[in-house]
């Protein structure tokens, strides 16, 4: 099977239609929105967790919930409500994006540490500084931005418009520019890319950045959306933004990966907790049945390639 | 005892051994005696790892049979490995890594016995080796974690060894710590051990073996006391073919200097200058610097300065997930982008252009790369450096596994390319490739020992060059 | 080799001497018994987790759920360790046991440890919930004893630690099996083609994590006399940061027990440490996150001095 993202998006399917098995069929577009606009922040930090983990072994980023919540803070701080302020508040969600990313990089480079433990220390260090600007307050974002972050086009919410755009920008540069061809190449072996004249400091430290800016706009989106910047707004994007590169079949190992599987797996991660919740499942019925169906997933995962 | 004395200790019946399509292994019988010691020859590809990886039990045989006289498997017949790459923990003591493979160390005291057990082991094989049992290995150099792992080889272990099996063991020796393993496999098989012994320096081989067995094309070709056997025979045994190397026409004149490195490797515009002196005696690293000086981590232009064919594919070279199409083209790729894209039309055109010129056999250059032999693997990393515009071109050993009429192909390929103004480095293991070089460097312990030109480039000379003098008798 | 690069230890007990030297410094009443307790009051189940995180990192794997098992087992301790002694004992040993039945399930698919253990966290995490719903439960009399004992010249944490030290230098640097372990982590292939099964030694790697994962949940309990689902959540990270700090690395199987107890110390003084400095609270969370690349560049750069 050469497009593994196939089934991630047939659990979506599975998850969607075991849900409304419960309401025969009622509240199918009310709950296809909510999975759309829910699962639009796991795609963006997800595409971001890709292309890292795209890298190749030992790649991730542990700072992505640190990231999304300094930048929402720092943002919605700068905005202070004030109508008009919306861009300047994202340029500065992208101003953090870019220096967390540089941070991230420099101590991974400099200092030579695993990209592990580098964004893991990396990260307390953002979210004191998280801690620090906003005192606990929780500024509102202006009206004109709130309305746009819940609000929709043709149907569709728009924080999934920003999600598809991210996702069809990422798609093109991974399967048509040079430097998608570079990323993919380190990911598979870097000392081979390198010896091929690829510039794989470059490639590397661009990734990192990459992936503090989506997670960047994706906490400036969710600050936006859900009425302002929460100091632990972005703790379940942790694990999130992995889960949804495994279940939407990119290769853990790097080298190979898949665009349109992370939304898939996005959304059946916002779905299959509203099955749960919709069949009456507490938190912890939820927890130990969300992990089982990542590991599940990986299991399968890697008997497909051991077959292969 | 002594009815155990003719009984062999393992017995292969025509075992076989595929992976996939391939036949590594193709119905082999042999069987090994107390006492004996096998050389396996054969030239890369033709199946000794294989073999060898049946006999020691590693891998189980598609077809026909592998019986040991004692006990079920490998270990309780006592047969040992001794493996061509260092198969040591790194992290552990020397003493310790006697530990992982004496199962039977148990209880308080058990790092003085094993302390004890490899000290004298190694006392034995190599007199005054000077490595103290509570190194820990990644303190070791080269040569003496090979020692150390030798060592481990002939250690009792609790049940003593019978049957050693020793691939490449002196690649990291140098010729006086070699002979000293020379007299002690003499000695092990006097005593009755049996020992198969792996090595591409057929010196060593017609030393210590009393008997040969040559491999080719996963077949046993030729088996014959080695006293039967004599060099030129082993060698045509092998399937070497006596290449009558056109004289190379050196034109003698070339451009400026492009190549200086603080070592004194040196290259002029136009030239093909040749690496060559033991395999592992710095060529390869001094390469690897030499391309990593001269392109960048950080930028890659439209025209790079210089391009790498590596020998060592899977860690050097292909890009296992990729197309034959991509793996070709990833070093040309901003020669035709436009806005950072890739023109996916020039890059097919490149692809099939040099996918006729070097003649790698598919009928489509978007199969995955893995589906070609290793030979043809090779050949499109030829064609991924050759049609980059680079004016240097560094080759690590690139014709490993690659068929003759292939080379060929290639030499006068790189002839042309020279010709026409651009310059190779080329370390070659084959003393042969190199002498069609216009100026050889030979290295000896990581450092140029010759520089030779011209009349100068002889098997002899590099020879010469490679060894210490006193042992180049 | 430099005396430092071969005596990885150094590093690890300057530091803490440093620490330790600093805090007396701005604190000279902390330089007594009662001192010293209230320092390392919460040394011991911060020992015991990194040295079961140790036990994941000897055989190049990394354990993301370590926080969540450490809260489950201390949300075990409070309900059924209390309540029913008998059934609390077995639920323990089962989870000991399915912590093995990971490492074998992870060795025997291939499966990227970070990924399962990341699905695991949710599972365990989702039990503790299931456990304890909302905080509370009380520790075992005798648990609660032990951990507040007043042993002569030096507090409990001081002594526990160095028993800790001691019979985990015992277990993991001089007994064979020991050795063989860390030899998985250095050369699995030789150490599988020598006839050890590795899926087992896997699984007693990842047993031992598990028990020692059991002994931090059970001496928390006994320090902080009650639980909640969260607890330990912050383990996993410190964990992590304490092996690395006591000098391990995260592939070779090149660990220290000594010096992952002593990197646990460390990180326990540092929080100490920092309220002393009257730190803002803000930034106690970022300051370790400093001390933690503080510690690390220290190493680089002493490494670089050895191989120079």
């Amino acid at each position: 099977m050469n497009k593994p993202w196939i089934w991630a998006w047939l659990a979506a399917a599975l998850a969607f239609s075991a849900t409304l098995g419960l309401t025969s069929g009622r509240g199918a577009s009310e709950l296809a929105y909510a999975a759309l606009s829910f699962g639009a922040f796991a795609a963006i930090v997800g595409l971001g967790q890709m292309l890292v983990i795209t890298l190749g072994p030992g790649n991730v980023d542990l700072s992505i919930p640190a990231t999304m919540t300094l930048a929402a803070t720092l943002a919605l701080k700068a905005m202070g409500g004030n109508p008009g302020t919306a861009l300047m508040g994202l340029g500065i969600a992208l101003s953090v994006g870019v220096a967390v990313g540089v941070a991230n990089y420099a101590l991974i480079f400099l200092l030579r540490l695993p990209p592990i433990i580098a964004t893991l220390a990396a990260s307390l260090v953002y979210q004191s500084f998280a801690i620090w600007s906003n005192r606990g307050l929780r500024i509102k974002p202006p009206q004109d931005l709130a309305d746009f972050s819940t609000g929709r086009l043709l149907g569709l919410p728009n924080v999934a418009w920003v999600g598809l755009v991210l996702a069809c920008i990422t798609w093109v540069v991974l399967e048509r520019s040079v430097w998608g061809r570079w990323l993919l190449a380190s990911g598979q072996n870097l000392r081979a890319a390198r010896l091929a004249g690829i510039p794989v400091e470059l490639v590397r430290a661009s990734t990192y950045v990459t992936v503090a800016v989506f997670a960047a706009i994706a906490g400036f989106l969710l600050a936006s959306f859900s009425g302002g910047a929460a100091l632990n707004m972005g703790a379940e994007y942790l694990l999130m933004s992995i889960a949804v590169v495994v279940i939407g079949g990119s290769s853990i190992a790097g080298g190979d990966s898949n665009v349109p599987g992370v939304w898939g797996a996005a959304l059946f991660m916002f779905l299959v907790v509203s099955m749960l919740n919709s069949y009456g499942a507490g938190a912890g019925v939820r927890n130990v049945l969300t992990g089982t169906i990542i590991i599940g997933i990986v299991i399968a995962a890697s008997s497909r390639r051991i077959r292969a | 005892m002594t009815a155990q004395e003719s009984a062999p200790l393992v017995t292969l019946t025509d075992a076989a051994r595929h992976f996939g399509p391939v036949r590594a292994l193709d119905g082999v019988s042999l069987s090994v005696f107390p006492g004996d010691c096998i050389g396996l020859v054969g030239h890369n590809g033709a199946g000794k790892s294989t073999l060898v990886n049946l006999v020691n039990g590693g891998l189980p045989p598609s077809s026909g049979e592998v019986r040991f006289d004692l006990g079920e498997t490998a270990l309780d017949a006592g047969v040992r490995s001794v493996f061509q790459e260092l198969s040591l923990c790194p992290n552990l003591t020397v003493a310790e890594n006697l530990r992982i493979s004496h199962m039977e160390l148990k209880g308080f005291g058990w790092r003085r016995t094993a302390r004890a057990e490899i000290a004298e082991t190694l006392d034995m094989v190599f007199p005054d080796h000077g490595i103290t049992s509570d190194a820990e290995v990644d303190t070791l150099s080269i040569a003496q974690r090979q020692m150390v792992e030798i060592a481990i080889g002939f250690a009792p272990r609790g049940q003593s060894a019978r049957l050693v099996i020793l691939d490449e063991p002196t690649s990291s020796l140098d010729a006086g710590i070699a002979d000293q393993l020379l007299q002690h496999i003499k000695r092990f098989c006097l005593g009755g051990g049996s020992v198969i012994f792996i090595s591409h320096m057929l010196g060593e081989i017609f030393d210590v073996a009393n008997r040969i067995i040559v491999l080719k094309d996963g077949k046993i070709v030729a088996e014959k006391p080695t006293a039967d056997f004599t060099r030129q025979g082993l060698v045509d045994a092998m399937g070497h073919v006596a290449t009558e190397t056109a004289e190379a026409e050196r034109t003698g004149t070339f451009g400026a200097e492009v190549v200086r490195t603080d070592q004194g490797l040196a290259a002029r515009q136009g030239e093909v200058v040749g690496l060559s002196g033991l395999a592992g005696h710095g060529q390869a690293a001094a390469l690897a610097k030499l391309y990593l000086s001269q392109s960048s981590s950080w930028r890659a232009g439209r025209s790079p300065q210089v391009a790498f064919v590596a020998g060592d594919r899977q860690s050097d070279g292909i890009l296992p997930l990729w197309s034959i199409l991509r793996n070709m083209t990833v070093s040309i790729l901003p020669k035709d982008a436009r806005f950072g894209l890739v023109d996916r039309q020039a890059e097919q055109k490149v692809a099939e252009d040099w996918k006729t010129r070097i003649g790698i056999r598919t009928d489509d250059i978007t199969n995955p790369l893995l589906s070609l032999s290793g030979g043809n693997q090779q050949k499109v990393l030829f064609a991924r450096a050759l049609a980059s515009p680079a004016p240097i071109v560094i080759m690590d050993d690139p014709m490993r596994g690659v068929d003759v009429g292939t080379k060929q192909d290639v030499y006068a390929m790189i002839r042309t390319e020279a010709a026409a103004g651009r310059t190779f480095l080329w370390y070659s293991t084959e003393t042969e490739e190199v002498c069609q070089c216009d100026r050889v460097f030979v290295f000896r312990n990581g450092e140029i020992s010759a520089e030779l030109t011209g009349a100068e480039i002889t098997e002899e000379k590099i020879l010469e060059a490679s060894f210490e003098m006193q042992e180049a008798s | 080799m430099t005396f430092l690069a071969r005596h990885r230890i150094v590093l690890p007990v300057v530091s803490l001497a440093v620490l330790l030297a600093a805090t007396f410094y701005m604190q000279p009443r902390a330089m007594s018994y009662f001192g010293l307790n209230l320092l390392f009051n919460l040394a011991v189940p911060i020992a015991l987790a990194t040295i079961a995180q140790m036990m994941i990192i000897m055989v190049n794997d990394i354990d993301l759920s370590l926080g969540a098992f450490v809260s489950l087992t201390a949300c075990v301790t409070a309900t059924f360790l209390q309540d029913a002694p008998l059934i609390g004992a077995l639920i323990m040993l089962s989870l000991i046991l399915s912590y093995a039945a990971l490492g074998a399930l992870i060795h025997a698919f291939d499966l990227p440890a970070i990924v399962v253990t990341l699905g695991m966290s949710f599972v365990w995490g989702g039990l503790a919930l299931f456990i304890l719903p909302s905080p509370g439960g009380s520790s075992p009399e005798w648990l609660r004893a032990l951990m507040t004992v007043k042993p002569p010249f030096a507090p409990m944490a001081v002594v526990a630690a160095i028993i800790i030290a001691l019979v985990t230098h015992l277990l993991i640097m001089r007994s064979g099996i020991g050795t063989v372990l860390r030899g998985v982590g250095g050369n699995a292939r030789s150490v599988g083609r020598a006839g050890w099964s590795l899926i087992r030694l896997k699984a007693l790697a990842y047993g031992l994590a598990g028990l020692f994962g059991v002994l931090a949940g059970m001496t928390l309990v006994g320090l902080t006399t009650a639980a909640d689902a969260n607890i330990a959540m912050r383990y996993t990270l410190l964990s992590i940061a304490g092996v690395i700090l006591g000098g391990g690395e995260f592939i070779g199987g090149k660990v220290s027990p000594t010096g992952a107890v002593i990197g646990a110390l460390t990180l326990t003084l540092a929080a100490s440490f920092l309220s002393f400095m009257r730190l803002s609270s803000d930034w106690q969370i970022g300051a370790q996150g400093a001390i933690l690349i503080l510690v690390l560049t220290a190493r680089l750069i002493f490494r670089q001095g050895g191989r120079t």
